[in-house]
């Protein structure tokens, strides 16, 4: 089963490095990662998907607690969050395919960010589950290159 | 004030209440060094390993309560660390580790002596900075002081680049600490302490099992108080010996895997496991599945992870365990309670103990087991500390020696690091200079650092050391015969062993050999009451094991031996 964690750290060098540590240490797959600072520099929020396979989740935020760079943690179920993912995909077109891949994009509100003779730069927002259906449809146009952030979150309403 | 980066870190340790530091000097911690030179509060202790200089600062921080300082320069210096930084990392030991690193424009290249001593350790800390400003010098070891002291102590790791410590700063000492993300909770919560207080008075057949976290937040008066005041029987990790007096009525013996029979039979029977500064280790429990099967637990412990993370909690009460009991007691007196409906219990205990005393081997050789209750008896009315190696010796002397009150046994005992028993006895010794510290060591474990033989010999440490002498890594001997076969393999000591009196009489220190029961007493005498630091070679019985014993993996209640 996969959870997704918000985690508020201190923005330092090396904060990253304890926090995968840890998981590593503990026995624990983090799935997907995403940091970069929030609207305070000084901190800096990490939106981890980890792979709990059976393990309780509850060790893994008591030892996250225990570093002292880590300010807060949330754990978030499915319906508590907005989450997105944004991919950046580079598939190969030609003449005759371009329109069809043009018209997919446009399904999944996805914008071409970049074209030439042989491939499209496609961008795409969405949940993991939109992204992997944009993917498997561009598939059989031959993809170039693929990059995913990763999962980012923050909490519905009030919370 | 205009110091020096190398100034502000001696003069922030002076503010700190640094007295000793323990350490080996080089290249990249010259300018540290130098201004350690010129501070008169500061007594640098040269060792001649700096595992040893870990170890002695781990078992300084044991003894005295107070934060153990050790120091090393870039590295292999600090990789030498490694060891003496993950020992007090299991063990919960506050120390504060001062590296030298490589100046900040060079760090990466792979300069000569660089090592990523933040990195390294970093699976094995409680925190740790590589200072790259010499302004933060002065707040950073305070913060570093405030986190390797409070909370669950630990060790913290300060990463010096050499440039930095000849930077000039103004300094200035911050008044406080303030650490977002460090909040330990310190009281309990009341309502779970009067949960707590519930099952105690319901439970008719207790048992209080106490850790080494009782040594550390000093709560063994608070222990004794409910022991007594309720008639709990009291069980006790190796962590947490001395913690509850050896020689009292309700003292079980201790946990595990070369515990007691009293005390495994009784965790075995209980209905109520009051747990307080423990972290239910395998060694201690044994098969967890069927661990303690008839109680349920109240845990009390200052570290959160702590709970839940090996047995299932009914009671969990996150908090420091002196003020958690003292709150406890204080409601106990409060409304005079009283407790009888456990005694048929406490009398069990009493007959179990009757039925299972911890027996010497019967025997005319010289034993371990004897030797180390002779030292025992010889010993008891001094103000003794005993340090450890680890192995059979270890676990004999947890059996054996009878001890009084906390921080006077000091063993590794999460790492199991041999060799920490001759680093331990000096930094116990120098933490305190009047008591009479007894490092009763293993032939192999003292292998592994004799070279301290030199520190003791420098500083005149009277540090006594009896080497539990049976030419074998005895405790893998052990193993090898009862789970192996006995094919014995890779174990034997007896070649390539030092005689170990020349070679102590060869750093100056004075030595003896006993091998036989009839000269033990005098032998025992003249060591104790001899003046400066004594070796003294006990060359006992070669092939004996330790019993009881619980097979790893086993439940409490599969016993070997002890009835």
């Amino acid at each position: 089963m996969k959870h997704t964690l918000s985690v508020l750290v201190e923005n330092k060098p090396g904060v990253l490095a304890r926090v995968a540590g840890l998981f590593r240490r503990r026995g624990f797959n983090i799935h997907s990662l995403a940091v970069a600072p929030t609207e305070n520099p000084n901190l800096s929020r990490m939106t981890i998907v980890v792979d709990l396979e059976g393990k309780p989740l509850e060790q893994v935020e008591k030892q996250l607690h225990k570093l002292v760079n880590v300010l807060k943690i949330q754990d978030f179920l499915p319906h508590e969050a907005v989450e997105r993912e944004l991919a950046l995909i580079k598939v190969h077109s030609t003449k005759e395919t371009r329109a069809e891949i043009i018209q997919i994009c446009d399904i999944f509100r996805a914008k071409i960010v970049d074209v030439s003779q042989d491939s499209l730069a496609i961008e795409v927002t969405g949940t993991e589950d939109k992204i992997d259906a944009i993917v498997s449809l561009l598939k059989p146009y031959r993809i170039i290159d693929l990059a995913r952030t990763g999962k980012v979150a923050v909490s519905r309403g009030r919370k | 004030m205009k110091l020096t980066g190398a100034e502000a870190v001696v003069k922030s340790l002076e503010l700190l209440g640094v007295t000793d530091i323990f350490g080996i000097p080089g290249g990249a911690t010259l300018p540290l060094t130098d201004a350690l030179s010129r501070t008169e509060k500061i007594k640098y202790y040269l060792m001649r390993h700096e595992q040893c200089a870990a170890h002695a600062a781990d078992a300084y921080a044991r003894a005295t309560g107070k934060v153990g300082v050790c120091t090393a320069t870039s590295g292999p210096g600090a990789t030498n660390l490694v060891t003496g930084i993950a020992n007090a990392y299991m063990d919960s030991i506050p120390i504060v580790a001062i590296t030298g690193q490589v100046a900040t424009s060079v760090i990466g290249t792979d300069a000569f002596q660089e090592a990523d001593i933040t990195g390294i350790t970093l699976p094995i800390v409680k925190h740790s900075y590589l200072i790259t400003d010499a302004n933060e010098i002065p707040y950073l070891f305070a913060e570093a002081f405030h986190i390797a002291s409070t909370g669950r102590p630990g060790p913290v790791v300060i990463d010096l680049p050499r440039d930095v410590q000849n930077q000039v700063i103004n300094f200035k000492f911050p008044e406080k600490v303030n650490l977002p993300g460090y909040k330990p909770t310190i009281r309990g919560h009341t309502r779970q302490i009067k949960l707590a207080l519930e099952e105690l008075m319901k439970s008719e057949k207790p048992v209080m099992f106490i850790g080494g976290g009782v040594v550390l937040s000093n709560a063994h008066q608070e222990v004794k108080k409910l022991a007594e005041n309720f008639r709990i029987p009291v069980a006790w990790t190796l962590m947490g010996k001395g913690a509850f007096p050896d020689n009292h009525e309700l003292n079980m013996g201790m946990i595990g895997m070369h515990g007691t029979r009293t005390t495994n039979t009784a965790i075995m029977n209980c209905d109520l496991l009051f747990a307080v500064g423990v972290r239910f280790d395998d060694r201690a429990t044994g098969n967890l599945k069927r661990f303690a099967p008839h109680a349920k637990i109240v845990h009390i412990d200052i570290d959160p992870a702590e709970i839940g993370k090996n047995v299932k909690v009914d009671v969990p009460i996150v908090g420091d365990a002196a003020i958690v009991l003292r709150e406890l007691n204080t409601m106990i007196e409060n409304n005079n309670l009283k407790k009888t409906n456990h005694l048929a219990w406490v009398e069990q205990v009493f007959e179990w103990k009757k039925k299972w005393p911890l027996k010497t081997p019967d025997s005319t050789d010289l034993t371990p087991q004897f030797l180390i209750s002779k030292i025992s008896k010889a010993a008891n009315d001094k103000d003794l500390i005993i340090t450890t190696g680890v192995g059979q010796h270890q676990m004999w002397s947890a059996q054996f020696i009878e001890l009084n009150g906390p921080r006077r046994f000091i063993t590794s005992g999460g790492l199991g690091t041999m060799g920490f028993g001759l680093p331990a006895a000096i930094g116990a010794q120098v933490g305190k200079p009047n008591a009479l510290v007894i490092d009763i060591d293993g032939d192999g474990s003292f292998q592994m650092v004799l070279q301290d033989l030199g520190t003791i010999a420098r500083y005149n440490l009277p540090v006594k050391v009896v080497i539990i002498n049976n030419r074998y890594l005895g405790m893998v001997r052990q193993w090898q015969e009862l789970f192996f076969g006995k094919r014995y393999y890779a174990v034997d000591l007896e070649k390539g062993s030092p005689d170990f009196v020349k070679l102590s009489e060869a750093y100056g220190i004075k030595a003896s050999v006993v091998s036989s029961v009839s000269e033990l007493d005098e032998k025992i005498d003249e060591m104790i009451n001899h003046r400066g630091p004594y070796v003294l070679d006990a060359r006992v019985k070669e092939e004996e094991n330790v019993f009881p014993m619980v097979p790893a993996g086993a439940s409490l209640d599969e016993i070997i031996g002890g009835d």
